[in-house]
């Protein structure tokens, strides 16, 4: 691999051994919980120096999952973005295209790894919780493939938007337990998924589906998803001889992206953006913790949070189930305040749009959540230079969406 | 001796009564537990994230916040009560985020401004004790420790580390008001945490009847009862006084004649 190794300058050493990136991350969670995370960081870190978990890691990637996944040169979409450009911009546009990996997202290669640790802890049960239904599937699908029982927690709301992941569960053989607290979305999923374990302490694996939760869960889920960007660094430079100038991503609570970041990090002419949901509009409800919220302590680490004056959680809001989160992981929220990631957002009515123009000019429906990516990418595309290269994460296909789509443009299924 | 000392040092067992604050008339409602008997009161910080606490005292959060309670409203509340109760302990309870918004110092000295006595504060363990402990500390707040079931000899002497007031015992691994713990297990427990400190302990989760209640005052320093009152203010809204009072005192009642071994 060509990846540069962490130096004491670098941007790819955090957490430091207490868990935290800067002033963010860290282990706020209940008494009960504390030496089960504690336990988790021992084993990852034996884990991590172990080769035979590394050789079983990469194995399953490859043959259960899929990988590596293309790199794709998206030539018809770079071709109509230029055509709006102005004279000599429009930058060409590559996908990374995670949106193939078995169960249809990025969120798989997280699952592979924690369900290894998991086994190697000796846990008998599994728990998730889900938004989109993409984190449950793969929980539900990696459970399948190693004979242990799985509980999946999804709020109410969305089971009604994402039947199709639903049914894809139970046909795993996964309980899909429905949470009904609060708006009855991620949040209140994770809630319900933390008191479970709270109950289960003794037999009980959490899978946390996205780089945030407590210590050791951003830094173990970032560097599950790192595959994603040192495939994606590696391809490039074989592709092309060079480095993309920008890459972009859609943030929920940020797996793929920081999956997709963290490699290029120390490549300072890498400039990486960062995409997250603006709903209705950062005025009204949206999803975008860093541009509406501030630091604050949640699920178990110190984060930007969508809150009020009285640190009480706002409901987030997005078209997007798997970008509905009031928070987001802490990685995210020091890369911010250092200067190092770029972040912006992305409307729903902007997703929609792009996530039409992507169907049309690629033949690719891929999900709500990168098709934020890809409105960003048309926005940014257009003001680079044309020999430059911005390179999106297509973390996860459009399947499960058709029938939001679809409601939202007005058309009956 | 300060008032937490003092309601520990009594002959029998603290009875340490929860409720939420915001929940119903709180002012009543706190009247009626001192009145009933109560030795210690925790006043709960509603949250819109619980996630330590079973569905009774979700809801008392729900019900609390839909109602606009702020952290104004709670320190007006606390303060209040040490206006009306000199000698009550009053210890707050909640999770880190409206502890920790505006900064711990600022907390830390609302609290000493309010009359509060001590701090349990859910989601701060012993790692990340620079957030809220040292500064209340500082400002003569004691810092509350919970010890749980899977809390071992490894791990005890870091969770008394800046522990004072008295020691939490959360006798199930699990949420607030579900499931019971075996009486053997909170026997075995309580003596295995008084080798390790001179701080009071007090057993709670779980806890709601004044048989369990005695069985329990029979070895540890208090006992906690919180969803079995919170329950009350949901049957009775804003009229739960009476019906508190009376459940504390049989509590209460249990509690004495039990008298600690």
């Amino acid at each position: 691999m060509t990846t540069a190794e962490p130096t004491p300058n670098s941007f790819r050493n955090q957490p430091d051994e207490r868990g935290h990136f800067g002033q963010f991350g860290g282990r706020y969670v209940a008494e009960t919980l504390m030496p089960l995370v504690l336990d988790l960081e021992r084993h990852y870190r034996l884990a991590k120096t172990d080769p035979a978990f590394q050789a079983q890691f990469d194995d399953l990637l490859e043959h259960y999952v899929g990988r590596p996944s293309p790199l794709y040169y998206a030539e018809r979409l770079t071709d109509e973005v230029r055509k709006t450009a102005p004279e000599g911009k429009g930058a060409q546009i590559w996908f990374k295209r995670d949106e193939l990996n078995h169960t249809g997202a990025h969120k798989i290669n997280n699952c592979i790894g924690q369900i290894l640790l998991a086994i190697r802890m000796g846990k008998t049960r599994i728990i998730a919780e889900t938004g989109a239904g993409q984190h449950g599937v793969a929980t539900a699908t990696v459970c399948a493939r190693f004979g242990l029982p799985c509980f999946i927690y999804m709020g109410a709301k969305d089971i009604e938007r994402q039947q199709p992941n639903v049914f894809r569960m139970r046909l795993l053989g996964a309980e899909v337990i429905p949470v009904t607290s609060g708006a009855g979305t991620l949040k209140d999923a994770m809630n319900e998924g933390l008191r479970d374990w709270v109950a289960n302490v003794h037999d009980t694996f959490y899978i946390i589906g996205t780089a945030a939760g407590p210590h050791p869960y951003p830094e173990l889920v970032r560097d599950f998803q790192s595959v994603i960007g040192k495939e994606a660094r590696a391809q490039m430079l074989s592709r092309t001889g060079r480095l993309p100038d920008m890459l972009v991503a859609a943030i929920g609570g940020g797996s793929n992206a920081i999956g997709l970041f963290h490699p290029f990090l120390d490549d300072k002419d890498v400039a990486m953006l960062g995409i997250e949901a603006a709903g209705h509009g950062l005025e009204k409800e949206h999803a975008a913790s860093l541009a509406g919220g501030r630091p604050g302590i949640l699920h178990g680490n110190k984060t930007y949070l969508l809150q009020d004056e009285d640190g009480q959680i706002a409901e987030a809001h997005s078209i997007s189930a798997g970008l509905d989160y009031p928070g987001i992981g802490p990685e995210h929220s020091w890369l911010k305040e250092i200067g190092r990631v770029r972040y912006d957002s992305v409307t729903d009515v902007e997703a929609l749009s792009a996530f039409q123009l992507l169907c049309r000019t690629e033949g690719i429906i891929p999900a709500l959540e990168p098709a934020h990516a890809i409105a960003a990418v048309e926005r940014e595309a257009r003001k680079m230079d044309r020999d430059q290269i911005i390179l999106a994460n297509l973390c996860g296909r459009g399947d499960k969406d058709i029938f939001t789509v679809a409601e939202a443009l007005g058309t009956v299924i | 001796m300060t008032r937490l000392s003092a309601a520990f040092s009594k002959s029998h067992s603290a009875l340490v009564t929860f409720i939420t604050a915001g929940d119903g008339d709180t002012a009543a409602n706190l009247d009626a537990l001192v009145a009933g008997g109560a030795d210690v009161i925790e006043l709960g910080m509603p949250f819109t994230d619980p996630m330590a606490d079973g569905p009774v005292i979700q809801e008392a959060n729900i019900r609390s916040l839909n109602a606009g309670t702020t952290t104004a409203d709670i320190f007006a509340i606390a303060a209040a009560f040490r206006a009306r109760h000199p000698d009550t302990p009053l210890v707050l309870m909640g999770y880190a985020n409206p502890m920790t918004i505006r900064g711990g110092e600022w907390f830390a000295s609302e609290c000493n401004k309010a009359g509060v006595d001590g701090v349990i504060c859910v989601d701060i363990p012993p790692e990340e004790d620079p957030e809220l402990g040292p500064l209340l500390r500082s400002a003569g707040i004691d810092l509350i420790r919970l010890a749980t079931p899977t809390t071992d000899k490894a791990r005890l002497p870091a969770v008394l580390d800046g522990a004072s007031g008295f020691l939490y015992y959360v006798s199930v691994a699990g949420i607030t008001g579900l499931q019971q713990a075996a009486q053997t297990s909170i026997d075995e427990a309580v003596a295995r945490l008084k080798a390790y400190t001179d701080l009071p302990v007090a057993v709670g989760f779980g806890v709601r009847t004044p048989q369990q209640a005695a069985n329990i005052a029979r070895v540890a320093d208090g006992v906690v009862v919180g969803s079995a009152l919170v329950e009350l203010v949901a049957e009775h809204g804003s009229n739960a006084a009476g019906a508190l009072r009376d459940y504390v005192a049989s509590l209460k009642h249990a509690i004495v004649a039990a008298r600690k071994a």
